[in-house]
Formats: C-alpha cells, structure tokens, sequence
C-alpha cells in the first residue's frame, strides 16, 4: 500500500487561526474577503489577537464579525469610527480598528470620520472603496465615478448634479490629526503583499499614540458593478487607479504631499 | 476633629450635582455635546477630569457620543452621556442599538421646551421619547425622574445599579429647571459603587474564551423574534423596579399625578386646596419605566376622580387613564414650550373640575 500522500506534504499557506471557520459570505470574486484576511493576517503575526477589538460597519461587511476571530462591535451605519473612539478612550491600551464601506465612512458617516482621524484617535481605520453601495443592491456611493452606471444613477454619476467622486482620503490625509495614510488594493497577489505592510505598520504606529492611521482598500463590487470578477479587476485598474491612485499619501516623518489631480 | 462619618453636604446647582456624583459613581468616561439647559454637566467633567482619573471628550454631535458610549460600553466600561431635547431626539437610532445590544449605560435629558428647536425653558415634553421607546423597534428604557437636586445626585447611583443590574440602558429624565436651579444635598460617597468589568465585553479575545461579539443584528427572523421576545421579558422583569412617592394619599379623594418638577408644584397645589377642606393626594411616579400602574389602579377604586399636571400638552395622562381603566374621571392640566405651571392655577383647576363641575370647552 502506498503511503498517504499527504504525508509528504508541506503547509506552505494556511487560514491564520484570527479567522473563524466560517465561510464567507461575500460574492464571488469580492475584494471584502481577502481584505478581511490580509487584516487577520496581520493581527496573528503580532501575536495580538487577546488585544486587538474591531468594529464592524453596516454595509456588505456587517457580518465581519463572523469572520474575523477577534472581539467585536458592530456599529451603527457610518458610526464606526466613533464607537472606535468610545473602545479607544476606555482601553488605551489596546489595539483598535474600524472597518467600514464608502457610503458608510464617506457618506453617512462623514462628521464622524473627520472628526476621528482630526482629534488624532490612536486607531487604524480601513475604509473598502468599491465606489458602489454593495449591500443596498448597487447604488451611487459618494465614490462612485463620473459618468458611473449605479441603480440610482441610471445615467451615470453626473457631476453637476450629485458631485464630483469624493477623495476622502487625500481629505483626512491634510488633517494634523491623521499619523499614516496610504491607499492600496487588493486585486493581485502583489497589491495584497503591498496592503500587508502597510497594515502591519499600522498596528505598530499604534503604540506610538501618534494618531490616526487610515488605509484605504481600493475594491472591487463585482454584482454591483454587473461584471464578472476578471472584467471587475481590469475595471478598476482603467478607471479606479486614475481616480485613486495607490500608494502612500502621508507617511509619518515626511511632509504631506497630497495629491492635487481631480481627473 | 473631623468625623470621617460626616455627611458632606453641599449647595449645586442640578446639572452640577449630577456631574459630581456620576464622578463619585466612578464613571470611566464621558462623552457630550453642548447643549442649553445642560451644559454645564459638559463643563463640569471637562473641569474635573484631569484631577479625577475619567475620560471627557466632547463629541462632534449628539450621534457621535451615543455611538461613543455604544462601544465604550461594549468595552465593559461604566459610561454616561446627557444633551437636552433636540440632541436626544438625535441619539434616538444610537438608544436603539444599544438596548438591544443590551449595554449599561446612563443617559441623561435635561429637557426642554419643544418641538422643534423650541426654547431653552423647561419642558417635560419628552415623556413619550422616553418611556414609549423614542427610536426604533421594541425596546424600553429604565426611566428615572428626578425633583430635587438631591436626586439628580442619587439617581445617578441609581441608574448605573438598575442600568447593570439588567443589562440596559437607563435614562434620566429631568428638565431644565431641575439642571440650572441650587439646592442643598448631600453628596453620595465615592466609590460607593463597586464595578467589574462584565464577561461579554470586547476587551481582547483570550485563548481561554471565544470572542466576544456586541451586535443588533440578528438577520434570521426567528433568532430576531427570538431576540425580542427575551428583551420583553427582561422588561416585565424590570417591574419589580417601580418606584414612586406618595404625598397625603391616606384619605384623598382626589388624586393628582405628576412627575419631576411638576410634582413638586403639585405639592404645594395639595397644600393649598386642602386648607380648603378639599382631600387631595398625590402620586409621583419616580421610575417613568416601569410605571407605578398598580398604585394608581389601586388608588382609582375610592377616588372621586385623577388630576395629570404635566409640563406638555398631556403625556402621561394616557398612561394614568390606562391605569385608572375608567373607573372615575381623568383630567389633565399641563403647561406647554418651556412654562412653569403656577400652584395657584392647579388649584384653581381641580377646584373647576372637581368642585364647579366645569367641562372642557
Ligand atoms: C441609518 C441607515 N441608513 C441606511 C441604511 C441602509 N444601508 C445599509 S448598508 C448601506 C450602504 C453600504 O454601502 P458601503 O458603505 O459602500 O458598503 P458596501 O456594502 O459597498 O461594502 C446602506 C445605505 C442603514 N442600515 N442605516
């Protein structure tokens, strides 16, 4: 008899034990899954899990929770960051961070958001940019681009009468408050290497109490979008990259040097 | 020599008072935004916490310190916030979530006179808000009414225990001349109030345990129902918790009810028609929710009738006449947009129902 087969086998890649065994629920081919694990990812090789608390969005991520193996809050539709804060001020010294969706950080939750990353709030925030509101069923979010087919920008997203797509980013990015903010993706291996390190920086950044660290996740929305996920991540790459270019915004130690273009 | 024993007295103003023994409650952290009659209490803890080991932050707005206070709370932590009137109204969707989510918590509305942005007088137009659930869905907050500056302190005590105790929301309900006016009390003790940090509360996943979770959503409209049907019974549980005062109800005939300030003008309204020969009695209801309904069942089977003072249009009248079920008369009088009913004019309106027999126009 042969010798199990898998015997000879050696872990090259495993689900990090800060992800429950649950599957996801996301849609074929979303970005919200594997941002999810980039983030857990992170939480394990820091070996904080027993410090880390997370606060949930309303929005396709509600139920990250499910997933991620780690306490957590789920809070109201774009209050994250604020209930972030309330976590922050009683626990300084643990790790905190709020994951939210565009309608939910830019939109609704606006005030909130500004107000967090300017009072200099020692948490990470990640904000998914898929420029759709996913969980609603595909409408315009504040991101959504010009000219953007949404259900309720039937015609596309037009500019004279809803507003130009908002850079929240490069916004909170001018506030003295926010310590390290980058933009990243999550469409190909490469990208989610590059998302890692920034996110592990930003844990770290945190025990320096130096303020707030925002990443933005440029995504994808495949059923919003009406696409396939192939044709979703080349469509983010022509027309999401020209909008939200990736890379470093601010940097701590470096002067800010926010983007001026608004193509 | 000092007597360690000694009770320590003070003159405050309501808003102050209540400040101070949320301190002495041992509040972690406090979160608000400015707001006329009440911002002082804001003032005071921006004042004091340096010295006295809380947190302060002033909010953006009224829906950033709820959301605050949500995951403070869901961190385990003994937390307050309070605005008036028009900042509560914004707080509603946040209450909701954190009832149902089922986290300790005091919230304060030093109310004033509505609707709209109204007046910054006193009101007790926010009865309803505040025992009928205010935001969405089927909750109940434990609902404490004050009438002194004694109790804006003691109640403080009594909303963290009663908050704790069943795991929910609590809320006291004064109004703004209750905040602003000075009155003698006798401060409660610091650390009077012990306070561990619960098990279900987000403080880092150890190996030990699964993680914890603090959530209102419950997608499944079984496990939703489910959900609902173990808050009501935490609400009928809350029953227990009625309180209420009683002011010459040994022999009355009829019957005033009123809350807050306007059971102390009511007090006075008891004096005077009963140096008119006229029993009259009074029931104050302390606990809003749950509501003394029995005592005023109890108290309609002799009486000739029930007189509501109330500081709106007629709140709590509805929830008296359920209680007295037709058995006798219920009449209201109220005060609305921020004025003070006088003694003189209850008076002279009970004696015009009662003793002249005058019907409404
Ligand atoms: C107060 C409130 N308003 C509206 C909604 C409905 N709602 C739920 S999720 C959502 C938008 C979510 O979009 P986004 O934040 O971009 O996240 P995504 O689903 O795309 O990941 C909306 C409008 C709500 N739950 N609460």
């Amino acid at each position: 008899m042969e010798a199990n087969i898998l015997d000879n086998l050696e872990v090259v890649y495993q689900k990090p034990e800060t992800l429950t065994d649950t599957p996801f629920h996301y849609c074929p081919g979303c970005g919200h899954g594997v941002a999810h694990r980039v983030i857990m990812e992170v939480v394990e090789e820091l070996g904080i899990q027993d410090q880390t608390i997370g606060v949930a969005p309303v929005g396709c991520s509600v139920f990250a929770y499910h997933y991620m193996n780690v306490d957590m809050q789920e809070a109201a539709h774009g209050r994250a960051s604020a209930a972030a804060t309330g976590i922050k001020r009683v626990l300084p010294d643990k790790y905190v961070f709020s994951y939210q969706g565009d309608g939910d950080l830019a939109a609704i939750g606006t005030a909130e958001t500004i107000h967090t990353v300017n009072r200099g709030e020692n948490i990470l925030m990640v904000f998914v940019n898929n420029a759709i509101y996913g969980m609603t069923g595909g409408q315009m979010a504040p991101t959504s681009l010009c000219g953007q087919v949404t259900s309720t920008s039937p015609y596309g997203r037009e500019a004279t009468q809803i507003g130009f797509p908002l850079k929240i980013t490069e916004l909170i990015a001018q506030l003295p408050g926010a310590y390290f903010v980058a933009r990243h993706a999550v469409h190909t291996p490469n990208a989610v290497r590059k998302l890692k390190k920034a996110l592990k920086s930003a844990f770290e950044y945190q025990k320096l109490n130096k303020g707030t660290c925002f990443i933005e996740i440029v995504s994808n929305c495949p059923s919003g979008w009406k696409m396939n996920p192939l044709d979703s991540q080349k469509w983010i790459e022509e027309n999401m990259f020209p909008m939200y270019p990736l890379g470093d915004i601010k940097v701590p130690g470096k002067s800010t040097t926010p983007s001026t273009e608004n193509n | 020599m000092e007597n360690s024993n000694k009770k320590e007295v003070r003159l405050m103003k309501g808003n102050e008072a209540l400040a101070e023994a949320a301190i002495r409650a041992g509040i972690k952290a406090y979160f608000g935004y400015p707001i006329t009659p009440q911002s002082e209490i804001l003032e005071y803890f921006t004042e004091q916490a340096p010295k006295r080991n809380f947190t302060v932050l002033q909010a953006e707005s009224e829906v950033a310190s709820i959301n605050m206070i949500y995951g403070a709370a869901g961190a385990g932590a003994r937390v307050m916030t309070s605005s008036s009137s028009p900042g509560v109204s914004l707080m509603q969707e946040g209450i909701s979530y954190i009832a149902t989510a089922e986290l300790p918590c005091l919230i304060v509305n030093i109310t004033r006179g509505g609707p709209g942005l109204g007046t910054i007088q006193p009101s007790q137009g926010d009865y309803f808000q505040s025992v009928k659930g205010g935001g969405h869905g089927d909750y109940k907050l434990i609902v404490l009414a004050p009438s002194s500056v004694q109790e804006m302190a003691d109640f403080v005590f009594e909303g963290f225990k009663l908050a704790e105790k069943y795991r929910n929301p609590a809320l006291i309900l004064a109004d703004g001349a209750l905040g602003q006016m000075m009155e003698k009390l006798v401060l409660p003790e610091e650390g009077s109030l012990p306070h561990v940090t619960p098990d279900w509360a987000t403080i880092g996943k150890t190996k030990d345990r699964e993680r914890n979770v603090i959530t209102s959503l419950h997608i499944q409209p079984e496990k939703m129902e489910a959900v609902n049907h173990h808050l009501q019974e935490k609400y009928k549980a809350m029953e227990q918790e009625v309180r209420f005062e009683e002011y010459f109800m040994d022999d009355a005939e009829i019957v005033f009810v009123a809350f807050g300030l306007s059971a102390r003008i009511c007090q006075k309204a008891v004096d005077i028609v009963r140096e008119k020969g006229i029993k009259a009695g009074l029931i104050r209801p302390i606990t809003l929710f749950p509501f003394p309904k029995q005592r005023i069942a109890d108290a309609a089977q002799n009486a000739a009738g029930f007189m509501v003072v109330e500081m709106n249009a007629g709140q709590m009248v509805e929830d008296v006449q359920l209680a007295v079920n037709g058995k006798c008369p219920v009449y209201f009088k109220g005060r609305m947009g921020g004025m003070i009913p006088t003694p003189e004019e209850i008076a002279v309106e009970l004696e015009a129902k009662f003793i002249h027999h005058e019907e409404e126009v």
